[in-house]
């Protein structure tokens, strides 16, 4: 076949590289305070953070109870609609997943989801006990207090709870933190109920289970005050230690969870979903900022190159059983699926499919993104003409450029799915284009462990949040706030200084804020008069290294550390006995004691029996005294050219387990020294 | 009219938005001693209190202030929603069946009422195919709103209005007829209609929703689906009612309208055909019989519209050691036809005699049906049956106590001769009483047992 028309050569992977250099990308190790000012980036935070309540917020089956995938009783069905807003238009998001059509089938546990998750049933009353930890820690974040909660529905059409909305309500608005150098302002805390857990997604199906759904859980939002990633990390943490402070919040997996929401100067507001590490956020959001300052670069090239936007028109055909010239692999494996197979020509949208977007992403993977979830079509569910890296079809492309009478400027698409799936597919790729020359499009985006994000869904506006029909506000009265207003943990600012001012190691601040520890240590030291620095070391870095190694029982209460050290004062005893008794009082599962009838049936551990088995053996400052002598001359006997810094060390060895609690140690090497010093005089 | 611009505020929270010329629908920026809260002012459902200004913040959230906190407030715009559920027009298409819907006050497609803090219906058919746009895949729509009123308001008056309307449509060449309905007392209308349209050429369905429209999960789109499909394209001509069948978002039942009961407050398959099957199975394009007995759709116009009904029909739920008083109270007050929901098969206390005894003296129909649904009277098991019988009161067979309380009201309407109400009653017009009661009209599954609960896991509920 000759070629009227040849396309001039072309390398998408040397153009994904000039595109790449072109905006300045830098990798976050490298960037400057500098990369991030030129490419304005601006991010803030939502805080999702479970309650540790006992039964769920909207109806009283437990919280906090999962099951694995296949352990169900029951399945139900929905498919979801857009509904108008109270303010009587719909929602985009909503109208692009019901673009989706997905059927979802929920997985349903008795024990843990009744008539209500399933939405048969109408709301219960909110949990109160919720509804208070909200409130204290609204409170705690000095934040304004609404006079009256009005419970909202906040819609989700991907199906991920069962009514199509989240019931929701603000607990409070406007606040600020003070982080290390700067201050990051807070624009509201509402009160929430968690949503399914996806078994899985594919094609049209998607399966839920419901054992999460409806717990409590708390969204703080800030405004978009982080400039650089590190700060974004930072008040994240912040945000967490603020929570966990009031020891009424579920820890470990899932159970806190973050969404990022990150744009560049000229970009757009995109939500990162459900980022569940902190340590993750800072790359994430590195790359989505130069993910958004890459998307305003090929706004610019497509502007160039496409005169009029409302003029510009893609052109399709249908790749059949009879061009066979087309049938590459995937194209004819397409076809023996029984799928429909179709060429697409973008005008003016050369170096466009290969343009850089994210570390090892292209614009193209953008469009087939949206494939997969809009179109519901798997992936690989394109190829194109200018594809990096798989196999190499780019010198076929410009025979399927001449079929569809292409320009040189132009760019070609082959996608495949389902017949059904096909107008929405070709929709999609139209739309994509579309709000490529408009710039950044809004969106939700979903999180991957390397630091890139794929499209998730059209960003929700305020036009999905309806009142909620079925409940009646709740008043907040001052009464209700002076109550809950009493022992408020301190704020974490506070504590940070505390613990530099006492002198424990900055490397253990995290750890103890984010186990809550702080105010612990602070009580051992304020109410049985030990040094707080000692305390929080102990803690710090002796028991959270037996934590790291799995040495600390399921369930071990931190008060039993209390106890360890109250026992200490009581025995007359110091802090480093602590360090041998701990690896055993660790040891001990406890239970809540507020659970228990009586302190006699709390199985707090037998401090002096673990004690007496570390082979502790205590003595007098006297006897230690002359028991340094005694075993001075034992040393001398049996070495007899050795240092004295030698003789202390092993004398100290010997008196270990006699001396450790009793007296300093740096106490007894002065004895010894001293003792060990006249003995020498002496022989 | 004059402009309400405190809609629903009343007491100290009008007198505080006067006070500050603040305007429901204008932006506020609002001072209180638990700081500064800014928003747009929305109206207050009325029978909230009076000591709460409700505002819109930033980010779509509702909140309420506490007016006992407000220390000032200022209006710095105003921005009323203008709410429109979108109009599209409805395309018409020759090869398909046109069919009426009637509007009786359900919520198909509905808004919010900030009054009631409830929604209200839309109904027009552009209104309907903004909404539900597959509704033109299936037929052609035309709407008349005949009454909105909410389900528990519907009586007697609205079921000959509706029998009148349905007359109307069929000799006018309708393919189909759907009412639109609340759910509450749905299956009373269907009973009714039941009654009053008999034999028509078409079929006339039934169909509310359990969970309103304004809910992404709402099934009210699907059910209209199902009833327009039945009404459209369906071969089954007799009063229907069409909902969900599964909970799930799968095929609805048409049950017929004598035989049809509300059986839960919320579930979405509350509907049940109660001592039989229902009468199909309808999908989106595709009505499956699963009776063979059915009257099926005719091209001819003939109907018989019987819109009578008297209202002196009352219905009893007797209770152990009921006083004879209750009895009475309702002769004196003049109903002419009581239905007693009696106990087992069919039961009062001997306290209720001399009652029973005026009854039929001052020539008041007494009809027995039973509280436990299923099953049928069986007044000759036992002697007090036998004795009340005797004392004039005649029992129904399988018809259910809501169907039995329309039906005697409709045969009251038509005469006051007892005899010929009798033979009214007990002669069925469309099943409300069966001749048989088949192994599988009874089925009320109890969870825990192993072999059921392996079918729950199987079949989606």
């Amino acid at each position: 076949m000759t070629k009227p028309c040849p396309m001039p050569s072309f390398d998408p992977l040397k153009n994904y590289e000039k595109t790449r250099d072109e905006i300045g990308y830098v990798s976050r190790k490298e960037a400057t305070l500098n990369d991030y000012k030129r490419i304005g980036f601006k991010s803030g935070l939502e805080v999702h953070q479970q309650l540790k309540t006992k039964s769920k917020l909207f109806c009283r089956c437990p919280a906090g109870i999962y099951h694995d995938h296949d352990d169900y009783d029951a399945e139900v069905i929905r498919h979801m609609r857009p509904t108008l807003s109270e303010m009587g238009v719909y929602d985009g998001t909503a109208l692009m997943e019901f673009k989706t059509r997905k059927e979802i089938t929920y997985r349903i546990n008795n024990e843990t989801a009744c008539t209500y998750e399933i939405d048969d049933t109408p709301p219960f009353p909110i949990d109160p006990e919720a509804l208070e930890i909200a409130i204290r820690i609204a409170l705690a974040a000095k934040m304004n207090v609404v006079g009256e909660v009005h419970i909202i529905r906040k819609q989700y059409l991907d199906g991920s709870i069962p009514t199509g909305f989240q019931r929701s309500a603000i607990i409070s608005v406007e606040g600020e933190l003070q982080l290390k150098n700067k201050k990051v302002r807070l624009i509201q805390l509402s009160l929430e109920e968690d949503s399914c857990r996806e078994v899985s997604d594919i094609g049209h199906s998607r399966i839920y289970k419901t054992d999460r759904l409806g717990m409590p859980l708390i969204e703080t939002v800030t405004y978009p005050d982080c400039l650089t990633p590190d700060e974004l990390a930072e008040a994240a943490g912040y945000i967490r230690f603020l929570n966990r402070s009031t020891g009424e919040v579920r820890t470990g997996i899932g159970a806190a969870r973050e969404d990022v929401n990150v744009s560049c100067e000229g970009g757009s507001r995109v939500e990162m979903k459900g980022v569940a590490h902190i340590k993750w956020i800072p790359e994430l959001s590195h790359n989505e900022a130069f993910r958004q300052y890459a998307l305003l670069n090929i706004r610019g090239r497509l502007q160039k190159m496409i005169a009029d936007p409302s003029a510009w028109k893609l052109k399709t055909r249908e790749i059949t059983e009879a061009e066979t010239q087309f049938h590459f692999a995937p194209v004819r494996a397409a076809l023996d699926r029984g799928e429909r197979v179709i060429a697409i020509n973008l005008p003016g949208c050369r170096s466009i499919l290969s343009h850089f977007t994210q570390p090892g992403h292209v614009f193209a993977d953008e469009i087939s993104d949206r494939l997969k979830v809009i179109a519901c079509i798997e992936k690989p569910n394109m190829i194109h003409s200018e594809d990096i890296g798989r196999d190499n079809f780019n010198n076929l492309f410009p025979e399927v450029a001449i079929w569809l009478s292409a320009a040189p400027d132009d760019a070609q698409i082959i996608l495949w799915g389902p017949d059904g799936d096909i107008p929405t597919a070709i929709e999609t790729v139209e739309e994509r284009i579309r709000l490529a020359l408009e710039g950044v499009p809004n969106e939700t985006r979903k999180t991957f462990e390397d630091g890139t994000t794929m499209f998730e869904r059209v960003l929700p506006g305020r036009d999905r949040m309806y009142p909620d029909t079925d409940s009646q506000p709740i008043p907040v009265t001052t009464e209700m706030l002076g109550r809950l207003g009493r022992d408020l943990p301190v704020d974490v600012s506070l504590r940070f200084r505390q613990m530099k001012d006492w002198g424990i190691p900055e490397d253990a601040w995290h750890y103890l804020l984010s186990k809550n520890l702080v105010r612990l240590i602070e009580r051992i030291g304020d109410e049985l008069g030990f040094d707080h620095r000692e305390v929080g070391i102990l803690i710090g870095h002796r028991f959270r290294s037996l934590e790291g190694r799995g040495r600390v029982a399921e369930g071990f209460s931190h008060e039993t550390l209390y106890d360890l050290f109250a026992f200490l004062k009581k025995e007359k005893l110091l802090p480093p006995v602590a360090r041998l008794m701990l690896p055993e009082v660790v040891s001990y599962p406890g239970v809540p004691r507020q659970t228990l009838p009586g302190d006699d049936a709390s199985p707090v551990p037998d401090f002096a029996a673990i004690l007496a088995a570390t082979g502790f053996n205590p003595l007098s400052m006297n006897k230690i005294r002359s028991e340094t002598r005694e075993l001075a001359k034992r040393f001398a006997a049996i070495c007899h050219n050795g240092h004295r810094e030698a003789a202390v060390n092993w004398v100290m060895g010997q008196l270990h387990m006699n001396a450790i609690g009793i007296v300093r140690m740096s106490e007894v090497r002065k004895q010894v020294d001293s003792i060990l010093e006249q003995t020498e005089q002496q022989l | 009219m004059t402009e309400d611009f405190f809609q629903g505020y009343r007491g100290e929270a009008l007198a505080l938005l006067k006070k500050y010329s603040v305007r429901v629908w204008g932006n506020a920026e609002i001072e209180t001693t638990r700081g500064l809260f800014r928003g747009t002012v929305l109206p207050r459902a009325e029978n909230n209190d009076d000591l709460h200004i409700v505002i819109k913040i930033e980010s779509g959230y509702n909140i309420g202030i506490d007016v006992t906190t407000v220390t000032r407030m200022t209006e710095t715009g105003y921005n009323k929603a203008n709410y429109k559920i979108p109009e599209k027009e409805f395309p018409y298409s020759d090869d398909k069946p046109t069919v009426k819907l009637l509007g009786t006050g359900g919520t198909i497609a509905s808004r919010l009422d900030y009054r009631t803090g409830a929604v209200i219906p839309a109904f027009s058919p552009g209104e309907l195919y903004g909404a539900v746009p597959e509704l033109a895949d299936v037929c052609n729509i035309h709407t008349e709103k005949l009454f909105g009123v909410f389900s528990e308001n519907m009586g007697p008056e609205q079921y000959m209005t509706l029998a009148k309307a349905i007359g109307k449509e069929i000799a006018e060449g309708i393919d189909g007829i759907v009412i639109g309905h609340g759910t509450d007392t749905l299956h009373h209308t269907a009973a009714a209609l039941s009654f009053m349209v008999q034999k028509p050429p078409v079929p006339i369905i039934l169909v509310g929703s359990q969970r309103s429209s304004d809910r992404p999960s709402s099934d009210a789109a699907l059910n209209l689906i199902h009833a327009a499909t039945a009404a459209g394209h369906g071969d089954i001509a007799e009063v229907m009612v069409c909902m969900f069948g599964p909970t799930s978002d799968e095929y609805g039942f048409l049950h017929r309208g004598t035989r049809v009961r509300k059986m839960h407050s919320s579930y979405r398959s509350t509907f049940r055909t109660i001592g039989d099957t229902p009468v199909a199975t309808v999908r989106r394009g595709e009505v499956k019989p699963i009776k063979k007995d059915y009257n099926p759709r005719r091209s001819d116009r003939d109907v018989k519209i019987m819109p009578y009904f008297n209202e002196d029909v009352t219905m009893i739920y007797f209770y152990p050691h009921m006083k004879v008083e209750m009895f009475h109270s309702l002769i004196d007050q003049g109903y002419k036809g009581i239905i007693i929901v009696g106990t087992g098969l069919g039961h009062v206390n001997r306290e209720l005699y001399p009652a029973l005894e005026r009854a039929q003296k001052e020539n008041v129909a007494v009809y027995m049906t039973l509280q436990t649904i299923w099953g049928y009277v069986h007044m000759f098991v036992y002697e007090t049956g036998r004795d009340m019988m005797a004392k004039g009161v005649i029992p129904l067979g399988n018809m259910l106590p809501e169907v039995a309380w329309a039906k005697l009201g409709w045969a009251l309407g038509q005469t006051d001769d007892l005899e010929e109400v009798k033979k009214i009653m007990l002669t069925p017009v469309n099943d409300e009483i069966t001749e048989r009661e088949p192994y599988n009209g009874y089925l009320v599954y109890q969870g825990g047992v192993p072999e059921v609960e392996e079918f729950i896991r199987r079949v989606h509920k």
